[in-house]
């Protein structure tokens, strides 16, 4: 395969600084915002016109980047930024160029008949005003993914996307299909979403900046970087579960679910490309490598015949949309695979076609749907007789699906052809690819372009209700705009193109887009297409009435994989949970213990010192008689403590060993500490003594065998106690503090007796602290001891 | 006594593990008092042992003269000795409370509050 040399781009006239216009895109986004939080006012104040305002904001925003158009098509990209986390290299960076604006245009003009569209869809429907409010922080999320100039503020406008998604796509949350795949669609891309963070962070390391502008000229340090393949791996996974690639295209037919509104906008013209877009605004940064090149090829291809072959076996008309669509994604991240200029050409003019037809069709299935309230094409026939507008749209969008003459889509199609038929090693299996999506597109355009509303048929399905203007007026305005960027793509699509094409390949393009290319290889390839793509349509029907004999294959499909996983997931959480969450205090303890003890091994293990015991057998000699007395006190005393069968006794005991280890603390300089332990011994006793006949007499409750094991516990606890404190003193302490307090008590706090001084000034604070936690404790024991039993004997 | 105490502190440790690994509420209680006496042991011989010299200045001078103790070591334990208290206070009525209450002594029978159901 020839490997593209990416030329470094020079955007010399890049305008970073503050301009007025481009302040405006902040706005923009702000503005969104708002006024997504406003709709459900909006809609308790206005009713069914909300759609009014709704559309109005896209609407003025298309207006907005359309003034801009003529700068950015003149070769400068705009760019504004908002200082947010500086330091880090995090920006609110809004940056537009070709790419971005063809793709801004994508999604506030086809946003502005959507709005205009739910408003007719959704009418009466009492949560309209939550609905217009997730749309548009979806549009607006789109709008700041697009035109993010920052790679950490790109990620969270991507993520604000998959929420969104989420909650259009379970909007009828009453049913519980809606709720499980609005989980599912936001299970599999939050999961890519996570990589791509990972993905992201590890291309600004590599090109030790998040600044897109600045990452554009810095591709080849990218691609030779080592962090490249791991960056790699982690974007590619977080563009192809967004734009539903194999093996991750299964979320994105279960995503039907959502209202149609939301499958046309999201699921078929935008939130599914932004996957398309990520790949493409990153082409310059991370492709050209084989890697890159082959794994899109690979996958995209996959996707196509994946989705085309599913395509045609399903007989509701949004599920054929979805896998035509997941079909043509595959297409487009094929064509960014190649890389060539003519390849990312054909790529942009057939999304843009694509964005135009399928819409188109989306909104039909709507009308459809709405009108006669089902969706099976098996039950539809004669349509055009009683809802001619929509029919009308349907036809225009299904030529250009099918890439017929006059209309866009045939000159996308001409275009793949051209570039897939390039010289290349693939050349005959991506032309293959494309040739089988090219004749499945054509069947399905038959199938619900024409058969349904103009197929020969006496009678036509029952409506519930006559088309609406509402519901007519986007699809026929989107299928006219398809016919007239056909008629016209000199004029209308090839100057966007092109610099959509040079934000890509990185040199400006001179490409021109014409309909007639003369009678060729590629014309005669195209007629062809259309010839088969008639035979797979009268064989239609019979395919699907075969479609249940591969139910079986789909029992290993990933989606039965990811549903076994959501479910292992959960019943794993719950043993797990149930086993180290048990109950018993004792496990706790045990737990906490043995992991200490581990840990404390693990860190001594290897460069752990060694513990010098020959030295210290000479200290043996220098121990005082009335030190070795106390401990021949304590160690009986702990013996008589569990041999004791008496609650009295054993207090006493506690008593003894108290007082000894007060003794110990005076004969080492410490009187105050062991006053202390004098007094608090004596408290304790005395609590124990008051309340004692409240308290449970002795019993054994423990098996003999458990006890071993927690003797052992014990045991391995202690030894690790001591090894700890003899490893310890092998070191001289090393502490200025002593000396500081030494010297300070007296001439800066006034007193003789150090560790009050310490207690009283130096560390004040600390001791306040101290007696806010004694009286915090005293409440506590107030509480419990005035405490009333209820009723119920339980208090 | 230097290689004297830290065995005396580890036999504390294990006696007072020992104690709180007990299912009875009674011995739970005598672990804690013992397993704080043997912490603070602990941090005390860790903060090295003078013999005599207890960190006070003589009237005669205006610094401390050595050898004197530590006084950072004593000044912790002091702090840790009286929150112990208000622990030991704390759980002595706390159990006498649970006792009255449910009339158990087993910390086994107190545990289901932290289980779950487990599905299916």
């Amino acid at each position: 395969m020839r490997r593209k040399v990416l030329n470094v781009i020079s955007y010399e006239k890049t305008r970073d600084t503050f301009t007025n216009e481009a302040f405006l895109m902040f706005l923009a986004i702000l503005a969104g915002l708002l006024f997504a939080f406003a709709a459900p006012f909006l809609y308790r104040w206005l009713g069914r016109w909300v759609y009014v305002p709704m559309a109005l904001l896209p609407f003025c925003i298309f207006l907005y980047l359309l003034s801009l158009a003529p700068a950015v098509l003149a070769g400068s990209p705009l760019g504004e930024v908002q200082k947010w986390a500086p330091s880090l290299g995090i920006n609110l960076h809004f940056y537009l160029d070709g790419l971005s604006l063809l793709f801004a245009l994508l999604i506030t003009g086809f946003g502005t008949l959507i709005m205009v569209y739910a408003g007719g869809y959704l009418k009466g429907n009492s949560l309209l005003g939550r609905f217009y409010l997730y749309l548009t922080l979806f549009m607006t999320a789109m709008l700041g993914l697009v035109l993010s100039g920052n790679l950490i503020s790109l990620f969270i406008f991507w993520e604000l996307t998959s929420i969104s998604s989420y909650l259009l796509i379970g909007f009828g949350h009453e049913q519980e299909s809606s709720r499980n795949s609005a989980l599912q669609a936001l299970l599999v891309t939050g999961l890519g979403g996570l990589a791509l963070m990972a993905g992201l962070i590890l291309v600004g390391m590599a090109g030790e900046t998040y600044t897109l502008s600045e990452l554009l000229t810095r591709g080849d340090m990218v691609t030779s970087h080592a962090l490249y393949l791991p960056a790699l791996v982690l974007v590619l996974l977080g563009a192809f579960t967004k734009s539903a690639q194999f093996p991750f295209h299964f979320w994105l037919p279960n995503a039907m679910a959502a209202p149609t509104p939301v499958s046309a906008y999201l699921h078929s013209a935008t939130m599914v490309k932004a996957g398309v877009y990520l790949l493409a605004r990153l082409t310059p940064v991370m492709g050209g490598t084989e890697v890159w090149q082959y794994t899109l090829m690979i996958v995209g291809g996959i996707t196509t015949l994946l989705g085309a072959w599913l395509a045609l076996q399903h007989s509701d008309l949004k599920a054929i949309l979805a896998y035509t669509t997941i079909s043509a994604l595959g297409l487009l991240v094929t064509m960014t695979g190649i890389g060539t200029a003519p390849a990312l050409e054909a790529m942009l003019v057939f999304l843009l076609a694509h964005a135009l037809y399928k819409g188109t069709l989306f909104l039909v299935a709507g009308n459809v749907d709405h009108a006669t309230g089902t969706r099976d094409i098996k039950q539809l026939y004669g349509l055009a007789r009683s809802i001619r507008p929509t029919a009308i749209a349907a036809l225009l969008a299904g030529f250009s699906m099918a890439g017929v003459l006059p209309f866009f889509g045939f000159i996308g199609k001409e275009l793949v052809y051209e570039a897939v038929l390039e010289e290349s090693p693939l050349r005959w299996m991506l032309f293959a690819v494309s040739f089988f999506s090219g004749m499945v597109f054509v069947a399905v355009a038959l199938l619900i372009g024409f058969r349904i509303f103009w197929g020969r048929s006496q009678l036509s399905t029952p409506l519930q209700h006559p088309d609406k203007a509402l519901l007519y007026l986007p699809p026929v305005v989107l299928s006219l705009v398809g016919l007239l960027f056909g008629l016209l793509p000199g004029l209308l699509a090839t100057p966007i193109l092109r610099r959509a094409a040079q934000a890509m390949l990185g040199e400006e393009q001179v490409f021109e887009l014409a309909l007639w290319h003369g009678f060729n290889l590629v014309l005669g390839l195209s007629l062809l297409t259309i010839a088969l793509g008639y035979v797979v349509y009268r064989f239609s029907g019979s395919l699907q009435s075969h479609a249940n004999r591969f139910e079986r294959l789909y029992l290993f499909g990933p989606d039965k994989l990811y549903q076994h996983a959501v479910k292992g997931l959960i019943t794993g959480a719950t043993k797990i949970t149930a086993t180290i969450q048990n109950g018993y205090l004792r496990n706790y303890i045990v737990t906490i213990v043995i992991t200490h003890i581990l840990l404390l091994a693990l860190s001594l293990w290897k460069d752990g010192p060694a513990l010098e015991m020959s030295y210290r057998l000479e200290q043996l000699s220098d121990i005082r008689l009335y030190e070795l007395v106390l401990i021949l006190l304590v160690i009986p005393a702990l013996i008589f403590l569990f041999q004791s069968r008496s609650r009295l006794t054993s207090i006493a005991i506690m008593g003894i060993i108290g007082y000894s280890i007060a003794l110990f603390y005076i004969l080492f300089g410490a009187p105050d500490v062991a006053a202390t332990q004098l007094l608090i011994e004596t408290l304790t006793v005395v609590i124990f003594v008051l309340i004692l006949h409240k308290l449970p007499a002795f019993q054994y409750l423990t098996h003999a065998r458990e006890r071993y094991k927690y003797v052992l516990v014990s045991i391995a606890f202690g030894a690790a106690m001591t090894y700890i404190i003899l490893l310890v003193k092998q070191y001289p302490l090393d502490s200025p503090l002593k000396a500081y307090y030494g010297e300070n008590s007296y001439l800066l706090g006034q007193g003789r007796n150090i560790v009050n001084v310490i207690l009283v000034d130096f560390r004040a604070l600390d001791t306040l602290g101290e007696i806010v936690v004694l009286a915090v404790a005293a409440v506590g024991i107030v509480a419990m001891l005035k405490l009333r039993m209820q009723k119920g004997g339980k208090p | 006594m230097e290689v004297i105490l830290p065995f005396l502190i580890g036999i504390l440790f294990t006696s007072s593990l020992y104690l709180i690994l007990h299912r009875h509420f009674f011995k739970l209680i005598l672990g804690l008092i013992l397993f704080g006496l043997a912490t603070n042991l602990f941090l005390f011989v860790i903060g090295r042992l003078t013999r005599g010299g207890s960190a006070i200045i003589p009237k005669t001078e205006d610094m401390a003269v050595e050898p004197f103790a530590d006084p950072v070591p004593q000044a912790l334990l002091l702090t840790a000795i009286v929150i112990g208290f208000g622990i030991q206070a704390f759980s002595i009525v706390l159990i006498k409370r649970v006792y009255q209450s449910f009339g158990t002594n087993d910390l086994d029978d107190m545990n289901t509050t932290d289980q779950i159901e487990e599905k299916e």
